[in-house]
């Protein structure tokens, strides 16, 4: 059904009406610097949701918006992190610029496999992108003489940024950093889906044969989402690897690509917020729950995953929208 | 004296039938109802936890626990049918991933809990190890031992697939999910004990495995990635899809490291991507 | 710029505090290690280790209380190691950073270490580089090429003329490989040949059909503890490759308690070194294992738990030498060149690298009326790493 119709809104009154900002999401955002005047202790972990955060954001765009479920998206992240701690040793230690070269160089890698990843669909599609992390996992292994192999890349060496701002213990400079950063994308990743783009991408999802018939170019939409979801996977790779000066085989692996994925469809998937809540639960849960309980904290992480497919279909954001939308109804 | 090919061949036709008995039932279950089912190598390392409770602490044989592992599985595994799953047959596959993979974090957590984390070794019968010097090639007892289950199981399945009520009913439900239930074909139940079925069989496997990989409380994520690609490749709801997936995946496993040591990572990898390319569906998959 | 002024200001408060809660009485040791995931059972044994040394000890040193805090890593994740050692040091303000199972997260708490000045134990972690990687860093463990090249250098003084070696795809692999391939040729070994297998390796027979083929006298194996040694072991067997009709020469996970009961007859005969064997007969060893077995429902100790109780002894007695006092350059003074006798044996700290020094244990799978033991069958004394003695590149 049209959703426009249903508001009773011309196309560009949609658009308009969409992006229009809500007060939910002006708290949001305006609650994000707290944790710098009464939670300093927990800036670290703050700049590493921040950081998971953007690379769910970047999922979500392809999962939640084009459809295409990835098992293998740490790929990008991986090589994000690997292309700017490679930078930092071999080049230059400027954050920026470092950052630049990760998206840059996730996005190359990206934008190669977006040709196969565009031709399938279902399954197929999901083992492909499985395969592909898993792939690059063994060859970042076997590549030591590159990547230091499972010991870790060593000789990252990162400058301040800005040419000021020391990578202090605590983590101000790195969740500042990490914050803006994620900021400025997802300010991006906002005005994409909606776009006229972002609609034609979630009439992919809907129905992958129909579009072309309307003249959306499915694969070449499905290329250009891809691409740039892999952009901001490397982004947030890079990230991860300057603010904490490490990279190794972890950022590649299979359990970082399920994660999140898990991470998305727990905050709820195709809602642009989706995977930020879903990082910011998913994290903060494990920090107070192996905390607790170091050696079985997953029984609990397992139980609040059940939890929430049980109580809030469609993640955390689907079920309590259904809920609003219930109770409004009233 | 048979060239070493033939013992390439046999130890990977082996390996191949382990992924198969764990991979076959979500295969299954998957071309179904298209329930996406990330715990089913939990139900497997069910299966492995009994076998070595009732051969540790009730001095069990081990071929007496194989019926026990296959039995106790599918019985947990109709519980969680019961009560987690069936509600969300009609949801999302996000969601049912979700679900899955917070089942298997809990069957981790309980394993360790209740099990420890170390490896539960089992120690076989005397006759069950070692191996036969046939014309050069060493022919492991216990490889032997396997593939021949796995044949009485695969000739089992396929026969009540083909040949039974039960069988017809589920070829039926596989082809069109509505026509079946409205030719009066309870779906659902045949579904409950398909999955049963496939979980016990999945636990089968947990049991036979330990000897070959080891049992501990990861055992439901680290052989999930296996099974998946078995999964896919085989192609959706077939057995012989699956058998053949298996054998392929088992084979080229053990042929590239013994051939190109160098690509021992890689190979089964490249084997799926390669597969899924020419054959999105699967060697059997038809949609 | 306001907002990172302010900054500055908390970040001077929280320092303030931090130098005001030394007072309390308590010492805190951060301890990191994967307690989750595929590694939690060596974690676990090391955790042991850890209490077994403070249930013997008391918890009091120097009229101070030592407080443990564990944090969970959950696997192979350096980001994480290092935001945990970050949080550690300004969150709990630990005094001592202690733990690190595994290469990549200790390299990452290293830089913690020295950038906050903290005392930092590995009790595991294995490769030679990482106490390079902070002044205030020492070890407890083992480095893998120490045992490796000792375990080279004596097979070919047994007369063994030639091996294949067949090590896991992974830096540790790489490591193990090269420390066994300088010390057996150093004594006049031949290498027929080395295959790195892959790491994520559920079936061995390809490789080790590959080994038959080669027909060496000998074989050099380095897999990862867990699940992989009965593996291993069970496919030599099936290949008639059993230690009895070969020499299999290997680290000692090859030969721990779940692969030796898992061979059965098969693992008799298996050669393998290491810097701890729970067989070793010393009054104070005995006593170790005894605890052990109490504490973990009859598990026996091995390399892991003897890595943590040594730590905290490492610990105890350098608070004990600066009398309770925190200061990391302190502490490190006081670890170096220290000497002890531990339930592995004798052991000291090098002075001048800050890593362990100890002897390496030669054992051997023996079938005891019908009873598998891993007895020691030789020693090395004073072995340091090679790397850091400038044996090895």
């Amino acid at each position: 059904m049209p959703v426009t119709a249903q508001m009773g809104l011309e196309p560009v009154g949609y658009l308009k009406a969409q992006t229009r900002w809500g007060a939910a999401e002006t708290l949001f955002w305006l609650a994000t610097p707290l944790p710098f005047y009464f939670l300093p202790a927990y800036l670290q972990l703050a700049s590493q949701i921040a950081i998971t955060a953007l690379f769910a954001l970047s999922l979500d765009l392809i999962v939640g918006y084009a459809g295409i479920v990835s098992l293998g998206h740490a790929a990008f992240f991986g090589t994000g992190a690997y292309a700017a701690g490679l930078f930092s040793k071999f080049v230059w230690g400027e954050p920026l610029t470092g950052l630049i070269v990760g998206a840059m160089v996730s996005s190359l890698v990206g934008y190669a496999t977006s040709f196969i990843i565009a031709r399938f669909r279902h399954l197929a599609l999901i083992m492909l992108t499985l395969g592909f992390g898993l792939l690059l996992g063994a060859a970042a292994n076997s590549a030591s003489w590159l990547t230091g192999g499972s010991d870790g890349l060593q000789g990252v060496n990162i400058w301040p940024l800005l040419g000021r701002f020391n990578w202090d213990v605590y983590g101000y400079t790195a969740y500042g950093y990490s914050l803006v950063v994620l900021f400025v994308l997802f300010l991006f990743a906002r005005r994409l889906i909606h776009s006229p783009f972002g609609l034609a991408l979630r009439g992919i999802r809907e129905n992958f044969l129909r579009m072309p018939a309307i003249g959306a170019p499915s694969r070449a939409h499905i290329r250009t989402a891809y691409t740039i979801s892999a952009a901001m996977a490397g982004v947030a790779g890079a990230l991860i690897a300057q603010t904490t000066q490490t990279v190794a085989l972890d950022s590649l692996g299979f359990e970082r690509s399920a994660e999140i994925l898990i991470m998305v469809v727990l905050g709820g998937a195709g809602r642009l917020y989706g995977g930020l809540i879903g990082a910011l639960v998913f994290m903060i849960a494990r920090d107070q729950f192996s905390g607790i309980e170091p050696e079985h904290w997953y029984f609990w992480i397992g139980v609040l995953l059940v939890a929430v497919v049980v109580f809030l279909p469609n993640g955390i954001l689907g079920g309590l929208s259904r809920f609003v939308a219930h109770w409004r109804a009233k | 004296m048979l060239p070493p090919v033939f013992g390439v061949l046999f130890d990977g036709i082996a390996y191949g039938m382990l992924l198969f008995l764990m991979s076959v039932g979500l295969s299954v279950t998957l071309g179904l109802m298209n329930f996406v089912n990330l715990a089913h190598c939990a139900f497997a390392m069910v299966g492995g936890y009994v076998a070595v409770l009732l051969i540790r602490n009730f001095g069990w044989p081990f071929f007496g626990t194989l019926p026990m592992a296959f039995l106790v599985a599918a019985v947990v595994s109709i519980l969680f049918e019961r009560v987690l799953y069936r509600p969300l047959y009609r949801r999302s596959d996000l969601d049912q991933v979700l679900l899955t993979i917070g089942i298997t974090f809990v069957s981790v957590a309980a394993a360790a809990y209740f099990f420890g984390t170390q490896q539960q070794p089992i120690e076989l019968p005397n006759y069950m190890r070692g191996s036969y010097h046939v014309m050069g090639l060493d022919i492991g007892v216990y490889r032997l031992f396997l593939i021949a289950v796995s044949a009485v199981i695969t000739i089992l399945l396929i026969g009540t697939i083909e040949l039974t009520r039960f069988g017809a009913q589920v070829r039926a439900a596989v082809d069109n999910q509505r026509m079946a239930s409205g030719l009066g074909i309870n779906v659902e139940r045949t579904f409950a004990i398909t999955f049963a079925l496939g979980s016990g069989l999945a636990g089968l496997g947990g049991a036979l495995a330990i000897e070959i990989v080891g049992l501990d409380p990861n055992f439901a994520f680290t052989y999930l990635i296996y099974v998946l690609i078995v999964v896919a490749v085989g192609g959706l709801g077939s057995i012989a899809g699956s058998l053949a997936a298996a054998v392929l995946i088992g084979v080229s496993d053990i042929a590239g490291k013994y051939y190109v040591p160098q690509l021992g990572a890689f190979l089964i990898y490249l084997v799926m991507l390669a597969v899924l390319m020419w054959r999105p569906t699967g060697l059997a998959g038809r949609r | 710029m306001k907002r990172f002024g302010l900054a500055s200001a908390a970040l001077l408060a929280a320092c303030l505090l931090s130098g005001a809660s030394h007072a309390a009485g308590a010492i805190k040791v951060g301890v990191v290690m994967p307690y989750s995931g595929q590694f939690a059972d060596l974690a676990k044994q090391m955790d042991n280790g850890i209490k077994i040394y403070m249930q013997q000890h008391g918890d009091k040193v120097a009229d101070k209380t030592i407080e443990i805090i564990r944090k969970d890593v959950g696997g192979i994740d350096p980001p994480t190691a290092k935001r945990l050692a970050q949080e550690l040091v300004v969150r709990d303000q630990v005094d001592i950073l202690a733990g690190w199972l595994l290469t990549p997260n200790a390299i990452a708490g290293c830089s913690v270490s020295a950038e906050a000045k903290k005392f930092m134990v590995i009790m595991n972690a294995a490769t030679s580089i990482i106490t390079d990687k902070s002044p205030y860093c020492t070890r407890t463990s083992f480095t893998l090429p120490m045992i490796t090249m000792a375990l080279g250098q004596w097979a070919a003084k047994q007369g063994i003329k030639n091996d294949y070696t067949m090590t896991a795809d992974y830096a540790p692999g790489h490591d193990a490989e090269e420390g066994f391939i300088d010390g057996f040729k150093e004594a006049g070994g031949e290498i027929v040949g080395s295959v790195r297998m892959a790491v994520k390796n559920p079936d061995f027979s390809a490789y080790v059909q590959r080994a038959k083929d080669l027909n060496p006298q000998s074989i050099f194996v380095f897999i990862p503890g867990g699940s992989q040694p009965a593996a291993f072991g069970k496919a030599l067997a099936e290949r008639g490759m059993s230690a009895q009709a070969i020499k299999v020469l290997g680290t000692q996970e090859l030969a721990d308690d779940a692969a030796i009961k898992s061979m059965g007859n098969d693992a008799v005969g298996i050669i393998t070194a290491g810097n701890y064997n729970y067989n070793y007969d010393s009054a104070m060893n005995k006593e170790f294992v005894a605890a052990y077995r109490s504490i973990s429902g009859d598990e026996n100790p091995d390399f892991g738990a003897v890595g943590g109780y040594d730590g905290m002894h490492l610990i105890y007695t350098a608070l004990r030498k600066t009398d309770g006092k925190t200061d990391a350059q302190e502490l490190i003074a006081a670890a170096k060149g220290m000497k002890w006798e531990s339930p592995r044996g004798p052991m000291m700290i090098d002075p001048t690298t800050r890593d362990v020094v100890q002897t390496i244990y030669i054992s051997k799978v023996e079938d005891r009326g019908g009873k598998h033991l891993n007895a020691v069958i030789d020693s090395i004394p004073d072995v340091h790493d090679p790397v850091h003695a400038g044996q090895m590149k």
